[in-house]
């Protein structure tokens, strides 16, 4: 068995005239939480849904779980759980009825109960999924995706209408999947969401990966110039530095105590990120 | 890790000798969750299961006017042509409309992601299709005897009738309606699309006017299509011998109908077979 949960090499997909994947490389161990950013438009939705077999590529070599996803049979699909971005279905039965009703699709499923009160809706399990709001009917889709206890689950979008408390639990859910081992693969506009989950990020840009890595050091972050600010009588002070141990030291000397006021920040993830996708177009 | 997750069988994974449900039982669990979908959702429930039977109450009600044939009234010829309308309305109009929202609600999308043997689905849809046409049929029937006086078949070769146009028009009418369910480009599309067409085939081919009374060329146009000889089979059960007389042809036709069901069956596999598709189309 590889190691390797999701390889692609060269992956390309056309819609008409209009390139949305243009040779996209991608490795993705199996145990690591891998999110995909970039902007709308950038290909991140039609990467995944080739990876999930729900689309056809036009050209590139792709192999998830070992298999190719355009052949891969009932067992391979028995081994993921998908999460699709803007599901309606379902409305007439209870969370109940349907979280119940896929569980039997699988031949290891997760304790649908079980499943229902590790999404938070416990207290809604027998209303109508048409009755749910927003955020409380994108829990049951997670609950769809995990109830199958996947080996790898794919994520499109997933905290899309929540509410801040929901993302923490939603959260916190992903990290309990992944200490389980659980491969995950989430598309998110959210950088703190990918900051908090991801042990890895790749940004994709225009059909291309532009960058992957750590959150912490990618495309060069850590190494980025950082910037030291502080207060003084005459109004807040700020310096550009790469190295900012230095000038702390140096305030030290100056101050008596208490730097007033000090921070020391380095560029977020999303300046990291603005800067990446400012490049390509 | 202070939480735990609900069951999941631990140790080694065994080396794929995973045990997926049959294609048989998920049909079946398919089958009576679209039934429950099916009698949940008002829209659907109203307009395919009970306007046949309202239809048949109401103008059944106002053509009590003999056909100038001893013992036979207008609304006999109704309650058979409602039965052939019956049929075509819980298979035809039901999949037509229900694979339209399914395609547009993300259902066969999730489905298709889900480890599912293509045919659960279908066999679900047969299921709920053949529930729902036979208390139609049913409810039509019992309107018909205890409101129009209809006689139920006395002769086994009458059931035999009733049961081979049933069972040939829900066939054939079940495959067009999954062929026709992928056509309309929006769930509101489905009426223009799915609706209106199915409402001028009934009046074309003698649902709610004697087919005698219905123009040529529009006869010509109805005998295309199956609903045309399902009602003229419905006739051949539920009329008494005698009305044979109001056929233009003068007779059944019985092999004719049996013949042009037969072909729609095929027909319809055909159409269904080349146009579903549970992906989104790329454009």
């Amino acid at each position: 068995m590889s190691d390797s949960a999701v390889r692609v090499r060269e992956l390309r997909k056309k819609y008409g005239d209009v390139t949305a994947v243009d040779g996209i490389d991608l490795e993705i161990a199996r145990g690591e939480v891998f999110a995909l950013l970039g902007p709308n438009g950038a290909g991140k939705t039609t990467t995944v849904e080739i990876l999930e077999g729900h689309r056809r590529r036009d050209g590139g070599e792709v192999s998830v779980l070992g298999e190719d996803p355009g052949r891969a049979g009932r067992v391979w699909r028995s081994k993921l759980g998908i999460v699709l971005q803007s599901a309606t279905d379902a409305a007439e039965f209870t969370v109940r009825e349907t979280v119940n009703h896929f569980a039997s699709y699988f031949p290891r499923p997760r304790d649908p109960e079980s499943v229902i009160e590790l999404v938070g809706l416990s207290a809604k399990a027998d209303a109508r999924v048409r009755s749910l709001s927003g955020g409380q009917r994108r829990r049951v889709d997670v609950a769809l995706g995990v109830v199958g206890s996947p080996e790898l689950l794919f994520l499109d979008e997933p905290t899309t209408g929540f509410d801040p408390e929901a993302r923490r639990q939603f959260w916190s859910l992903i990290s309990l999947l992944a200490d389980e081992g659980t491969t995950i693969v989430l598309t998110t506009h959210y950088l703190d969401e990918a900051e908090a989950l991801a042990s890895r990020v790749g940004v994709i840009a225009g059909g291309r990966v532009v960058a992957v890595g750590e959150p912490a050091t990618l495309a060069g972050r850590a190494e980025a110039e950082a910037t030291v600010s502080w207060s003084t009588p005459g109004g807040e002070r700020r310096v550009k530095t790469p190295a900012p141990t230095r000038v702390v030291a140096e305030l030290m000397a100056q101050f008596d105590g208490e730097i007033p006021d000090l921070t020391v920040t380095r560029p977020t993830l999303e300046d990291t990120y603005l800067g990446l996708i400012g490049e390509q177009s | 890790m202070t939480a735990t997750l609900p069951t999941r069988p631990t140790g080694i994974r065994p080396v794929e000798t995973v045990r997926l449900p049959s294609a048989g039982r998920l049909a079946l669990k398919r089958g009576a969750l679209e039934l429950k979908g099916f009698f949940r959702t008002k829209s659907q429930f109203i307009v395919i299961f009970s306007l046949p039977a309202i239809m048949l109450m109401l103008l059944g009600a106002m053509t009590k006017s003999r056909m100038g044939v001893p013992g036979v009234t207008g609304a006999q010829l109704l309650t058979a042509g409602m039965i052939g309308a019956g049929i075509m309305s819980t298979s035809f109009q039901n999949l037509g409309i229900n694979i339209t929202l399914e395609r547009h609600d993300g259902t066969l999308k999730r489905l298709y992601g889900m480890p599912m043997p293509r045919m659960a689905y279908f066999g679900g849809k047969i299921i709920q299709v053949l529930v729902c046409m036979l208390a139609e049929v049913a409810l039509l029937v019992a309107v018909g005897v205890l409101m129009f006086g209809v006689q139920l078949p006395t002769t086994f070769d009458r059931w035999l009738t009733f049961g081979w146009v049933l069972l040939l028009g829900g066939i054939a009418c079940t495959f067009l309606g999954i062929a026709v369910g992928s056509l309309p480009k929006s769930t509101r599309g489905a009426n223009a699309v799915i609706t209106l067409p199915f409402l001028i085939v009934q009046f074309c081919s003698g649902v709610y006017i004697p087919f005698a009374d219905v123009p040529g060329f529009l006869q010509i146009f109805a005998s295309i299509f199956p609903l045309k000889w399902m009602t003229q089979g419905m006739r051949s059960v539920f009329m008494p011998e005698h009305a044979v007389a109001l056929e233009p042809t003068g007779t059944w036709q019985l092999p004719m109908v049996a013949l042009v069901l037969g072909i729609w069956c095929l027909l319809g596999l055909l159409l269904c077979l080349r146009s579903f598709r549970w992906t989104a189309r790329d454009s």
